[in-house]
């Protein structure tokens, strides 16, 4: 009679006390007589193993200490792969990195398919790439394309695609509820079924030898010719070049480094963003006294529709009021789209679309606002509406309920001075589009109650956003930061530097939009409105470009993607952009003589960097920020700051306070005040052992 | 737990195992006929209700039910359900004209018959006068017709109702694709010759890739096997005792240039050991649910006679019993897909005011042997009960000897918009013919709905 041992990984992580704990119990099994397979299974529901602790990385000194862990990693997975006897994965929950590597090193593979299963190597995003045999055994299982996909995007593959691809031989269907709770009940069916597959496999009934198609095999057999791998390792080599511009080592790596690569400044920079997002994820304030269970949103505009859309999606009640019926409309269409577009990717099915989407009420009127928790404004940036729709819903809400503006720039305690009960109004500054951008940064006035405060983050937080809490102050963070820049971008362009070059330029540098592009993308009157609100309220200090180049393209309608015509043409279906041959005039009659000294392709992305980390720093230094991490977590998340830099940050720790100090000092003789170093920036360069992040 | 659902077989083959294995069944069921009248004493209370008229059945029959692609191939769905009214006037002698109403329910509906019930009433040769009317509710479309007709009852509207139910899985309507409609469609609005040439120049091969009837859930996109499968591994029930769980009122039709069938066609033993070597129909490679646990597509119709007490009695009428409390309910179309009489049972109990004690016949719709068993397990069960229900205690195990004795859906067939009437036809005949008071019928439906209904034996 066979028999069969089971040990739990009781942990999420693979780390050094697991790693021994495993070949020892491997050992057992192995040396055992009595046992001819095995079935690696996590009794945690949700999660199989979701990959080597980062920590366990972050501890390592040296390249080589880095390696030596990623060795320990091959050799344990090098002995399961050769194991004579079969070894079952049974994977339910996250399967990630070393997981996936742990996975793959097994002779058979069972996923339940539900949405959190998901496999995948997600190294690449910090930094780091599978170091545990993965690149050798993934392109063998999966064929070269589909594993270079993987490990270069770091993307999760769902269990029912990872079937399709070959990467899990069965998938078990999620059982609903029966004599047990339904989770734990399909972890029990998972076992049983991966039990009667180890037993198949230890029979030689069932073969673990997938049946490839013909296209595999005559990939697979392409692959053996040199000069066609050859070919195929140049091409992808292209592609990582072509996307990440150079800037992220360890895609180039994979096609071989693990040691060196864990200790770049990059794969600081993007483990640093690790750590700050999963603290931009939990809410310090703590539970709301009262959950919000029925929100309601003013104006179903771009950004009122996108976060009734996020809402929604999540279970919660919505309310969506505009003015008109056509602007409703249009909202409620932008959300149904929203949706249909995740049917179309199968995220979702159409009834979940529809039972989501039944969640939504539009309406025309106040009917119902006296059972709403929240109330989150999204009309027109306006002081004089914001405050007429503050008193107007003021007089129909109930005693709890919070009033959230979402402005990008309006100070919250100029709406609020209006407002009957201050400490239940506060700014939640969602990010275009609100389904695809991450962050929402909450703004706190010194009335605002931390109850508020609580509500404000529990909502983003189930709307799935990643959170920063800053005092109010005019353009709070992200816009006060993004503004200065803008204006540096006004001017390089009033210098002569073409919009096409001036976005590879920023592109180049890390962002994932070029400056122009940026622009048009936010709408040029939406920038306008911005530059002026924050040119009267920090002076000299926020010029540089003249304000005139964004009025003059208002006045002709150039607002960018919305209008059709910006610094470039968009033209509905067509995916190349043209420049706008108009903006030659406008540009011509607002030249500036340019700079010889300061204009060196460096030093134009300098301007734009150190402009926008030096108020970065600023914002911390007077107290609208209270950490570097949100400060990162905001520019990297909201505002596209270079994520192979970590945020102004982790820049400044790991570039070198000095150095751009130095960089300031250069632009200040040249442009004046607008380059200034702020004072905690000069502490910083004054005394080198302090840093941001310890 | 060994042979939990057992039958008796009228037309078994001698040599099959199962035969021998089950040989003492009818000895079983001819003890308790003979216990019968003595069983049957007045000490329990009858569930008439003050103020509320009494309803009855005076009888009900069925055309046999045969697997589909058989006798009955070529036929539309009102042919079978006017055979089922016909043999129903041959049995009871109703007077066309006393006739109110005519109610059928149908799953899969022909485009040409919509309202199946109209088509077949003229056909069958009720009065022109007659109204009739069509309603679906998946698998339990004929119970629907018989509440439909005990509400208007009750309610005083009528005296005299006609209850069917039909379908006809030999014949499913195959669409075009609805590009292909679309285009067909705007080809015939369309006025001049260009409009014409355009709207065909626009014309694709893959329009013509046909569209069939769902065979899935239209909420979640599974199939009710596949939904079957897994419900029977959450209440962890094996392929052994599914396998296990395997083992009147019909009226002759004459089928137009075919031979009369007189029984039904689908009775399918097996043995164990082959029924062990099928492969799994729907979650492959492992799952339980094969061909011979699920119950076949089948061609099939029947019809029933209701009426206000009273009223059978003035016509000289000795009705077969009484149509007492019924209940609908629903749960998740996913993972409850098929709990239907696990939420209803209890409900129409407390409803009625009885006990599972109190219940002498128990006529459930079998649309899988998983299905079946995992509703026993789930009634059986305090944790279900609790977290999923909100009771306090379980409802209750089924007293097997009392389940399904003249055979179920996964034996006869299941004419999906049919069944129902089957179903309460025969509770009321095992209650007559074994003695006893009260029978519960229940069923499960596709949409994760559910029925109960408790008949009342007709007093002697």
């Amino acid at each position: 009679m066979p028999r069969f041992i089971y040990f739990s990984l009781q942990v999420n992580t693979l780390n050094k006390e697991l790693q021994s704990e495993f070949i020892e119990v491997m050992n057992e099994i192995w040396a055992s007589d009595q046992i001819r397979s095995a079935v690696l299974i996590s009794s945690k529901p949700g999660c199989f193993v979701a990959g080597a602790d980062i920590n366990m990385l972050a501890a390592c000194k040296t390249p080589q200490e880095a390696a030596q862990v990623s060795q320990e990693g091959q050799k344990m997975f090098e002995k399961l792969e050769k194991s004579t006897k079969p070894i079952v994965a049974a994977i339910s929950g996250s399967c990630l990195g070393g997981g996936l590597e742990l996975a793959i090193s097994c002779q058979y593979r069972i996923a339940i398919k539900d949405r959190k299963t998901v496999l995948g190597v997600p190294e690449v995003l910090l930094g780091i790439l599978p170091g545990a045999g993965g690149t050798q055994r993934l392109p063998k299982m999966v064929g070269v394309p589909a594993a270079f996909d993987m490990m270069l995007t770091g993307r999760s593959i769902r269990a029912d695609r990872a079937k399709k691809m070959g990467l899990v031989d069965q998938l078990v269907e999620p059982l609903g509820p029966g004599l047990k709770p339904p989770e734990e009940r399909t972890i029990e069916y998972l076992e049983e079924v991966a039990v009667s597959f180890a037993k198949g496999l230890a029979d030689k009934k069932i073969s673990s030898k997938r049946n490839k198609g013909l296209m595999e095999k005559l990939t697979s057999y392409a692959m053996t010719i040199p000069f066609v791998r050859q070919q195929i390792y140049k091409k992808v080599e292209e592609q990582v070049q072509k996307q990440t511009k150079g800037l992220y080592p360890a895609p180039l790596k994979i096609i071989d480094k693990f040691g060196e690569l864990a200790m770049t400044k990059e794969s600081k920079a993007l483990m640093g963003l690790y750590h700050g997002q999963v603290l931009c994820k939990k809410n310090k304030f703590g539970a709301p006294q009262k959950e919000v269970k029925q929100l309601a949103i003013l104006g179903a505009g771009l950004m009122g529709a996108g976060i009734a859309q996020v809402s929604v999606d999540k279970g919660l009640n919505t309310i969506l009021k505009d003015a008109t019926l056509a602007g409703l409309g249009r909202g409620q269409q932008q959300v149904f789209k929203g949706l249909n577009d995740k049917v179309k990717k199968k995220a979702l099915t159409s009834f979940e679309r529809d039972s989501i989407f039944s969640n939504l009420t539009g309406q025309l009127d106040y009917q119902n606002f006296e059972k709403a928790d929240m109330v989150i404004e999204a009309v027109f940036e306006d002081l004089s509406l914001k405050h007429k729709v503050l008193k107007e819903v003021e007089a129909v809400i109930p005693d709890h309920c919070v009033f959230a503006s979402n402005t990008s720039a309006l100070p919250i305690n100029e709406i609020a001075a209006v407002s009957k009960r201050p400490e239940k109004v506060i700014g939640m500054h969602y990010f275009s589009p609100v389904d695809k951008m991450q962050l929402l940064e909450i703004i706190t006035t010194q009335k605002t109650s931390k109850d508020t405060t609580a509500s404000a983050v529990a909502v983003g937080l189930k709307q799935g956003k990643v959170i920063v809490v800053v005092k109010d102050g005019p353009g709070f963070y992200t816009t006060r930061c993004l503004a200065p820049m803008m204006s540096e971008v006004i001017r390089i362009l009033q210098e002569g530097v073409g919009p096409k070059k001036l976005d590879s330029l920023t592109t180049s540098f890390g962002f994932p939009v070029g400056a122009a592009t940026l622009a048009d993308e936010v709408g040029v009157d939406v920038a306008k409105h911005v530059a002026e609100d924050l040119g009267k309220a920090f002076g000299e200090r926020f010029g540089g470009g003249s304000l005139e180049l964004l009025q003059q393209m208002v006045a002709k309608g150039f607002l960018g993607r919305k209008s059709g015509k910006g610094f470039y043409i968009y033209q509905e279906g067509s995916k190349d952009k043209n420049l706008n041959s108009d903006m030659d005039s406008i540009l011509a009659g607002l030249k500036l003589p340019a700079r010889p000294e300061v204009s060196s392709d460096e030093d134009i992305q300098y301007r734009l960097v150190t402009r926008f980390v030096n108020e970065a720093v600023m914002c911390l230094q007077e107290g609208i920020l209270a950490t570097p991490a949100e400060g990162d977590i905001g520019a990297v998340f909201g505002l596209g700051f270079p994520p192979c830099l970590g945020g102004p940050f982790r820049f400044v720790d790991l570039y070198g306070a000095q150095k751009v100090v130095d960089r300031l000092r250069k632009y200040e003789a040249a442009y004046g005040k607008q380059f200034t170093p702020c004072q905690l920036l000069i502490d910083h360069a004054n005394s080198p052992g302090k840093k941001f992040y310890p | 737990m060994t042979s939990i659902l057992t039958y008796t077989f009228k037309s078994l083959p001698s040599t099959s195992k199962w035969a021998l294995r089950f040989s003492l069944r009818p000895l079983s069921c001819s003890s308790q006929l003979w216990a019968a009248p003595a069983v049957q004493t007045k000490s329990k209370k009858t569930l008439a209700k003050p103020n509320i008229r009494n309803i009855v059945v005076v009888d009900g029959v069925r055309i046999p039910f045969l697997l589909s692609g058989t006798s009955y191939k070529d036929l539309m769905p009102h042919d079978l359900a006017r055979a089922a009214l016909s043999g129903l006037l041959h049995r009871t002698n109703v007077p066309k004209e006393v006739v109110d109403y005519i109610i059928f329910g149908t799953v899969v509906q022909e485009v040409k018959t919509s309202n199946v019930a109209r088509e077949a009433a003229l056909g069958a040769g009720f009065s022109d006068k007659t109204p009739a009317h069509t309603v679906t509710m998946a698998c339990i479309s004929a119970n629907q017709a018989m509440t439909t007709g005990v509400g208007l009852i009750a309610s005083g509207q009528c005296d005299v109702i006609v209850a069917g139910g039909v379908e006809l899985m030999s014949d499913v309507p195959i669409r075009h694709s609805r590009k292909m409609r679309k285009m067909m469609l705007d080809l015939n609005k369309a006025k001049t010759l260009g409009q014409r040439l355009s709207l065909i120049s626009k014309f694709r091969l893959n329009f013509l890739s046909p569209e069939l009837p769902a065979v899935a859930e239209f909420s979640t996109n599974e199939t009710m096997g596949h939904s079957a499968d897994r419900l029977a591994a959450a209440f962890a029930v094996s392929r052994l005792e599914q396998d296990e769980g395997l083992l009147s009122d019909v009226v002759p039709f004459k089928v137009p240039g075919k031979d009369t069938v007189t029984k039904d066609n689908g009775i399918r033993p097996s043995s164990l050991e082959q029924m062990a070597k099928l492969k799994p129909a729907f979650i492959k490679p492992y799952g339980t649910v094969t061909a011979a646990n699920s119950s076949f597509l089948t061609d099939g119709a029947s019809a029933m006679l209701i009426m206000a007490e009273e009223k059978a009695l003035a016509m000289g009428y000795k009705p077969k019993a009484y149509l007492r409390d019924f209940v609908y309910v629903s749960q998740d179309p996913k993972d409850q897909l098929l709990l239907g009489p696990t939420y209803a049972t209890p409900k129409v109990l407390e409803k009625a005011g009885l006990t599972m004690n109190d219940i002498d016949v128990f006529e459930f719709h079998e649309a899988f042997s998983g299905q079946i068993l995992a509703n026993f397990k789930a009634m059986d069960s305090d944790w279900f009960a609790q977290n999923y229900m909100g009771r306090k205690t379980k409802v209750g195990s089924l007293p097997l000897e009392k389940f399904n004795n003249w055979g179920g859906s996964l034996s006869l067939g299941h004419p999906f918009g049919a069944t129902g009437c089957r179903l309460v036809m025969a509770a009321a005949n095992r209650l007559r013919k074994e003695g006893g008071q009260y029978s519960l019928v229940a069923a499960c439906a596709a949409g994760g709905q559910g029925h109960a209904m408790i008949v009342e034996a007709y007093p002697k």
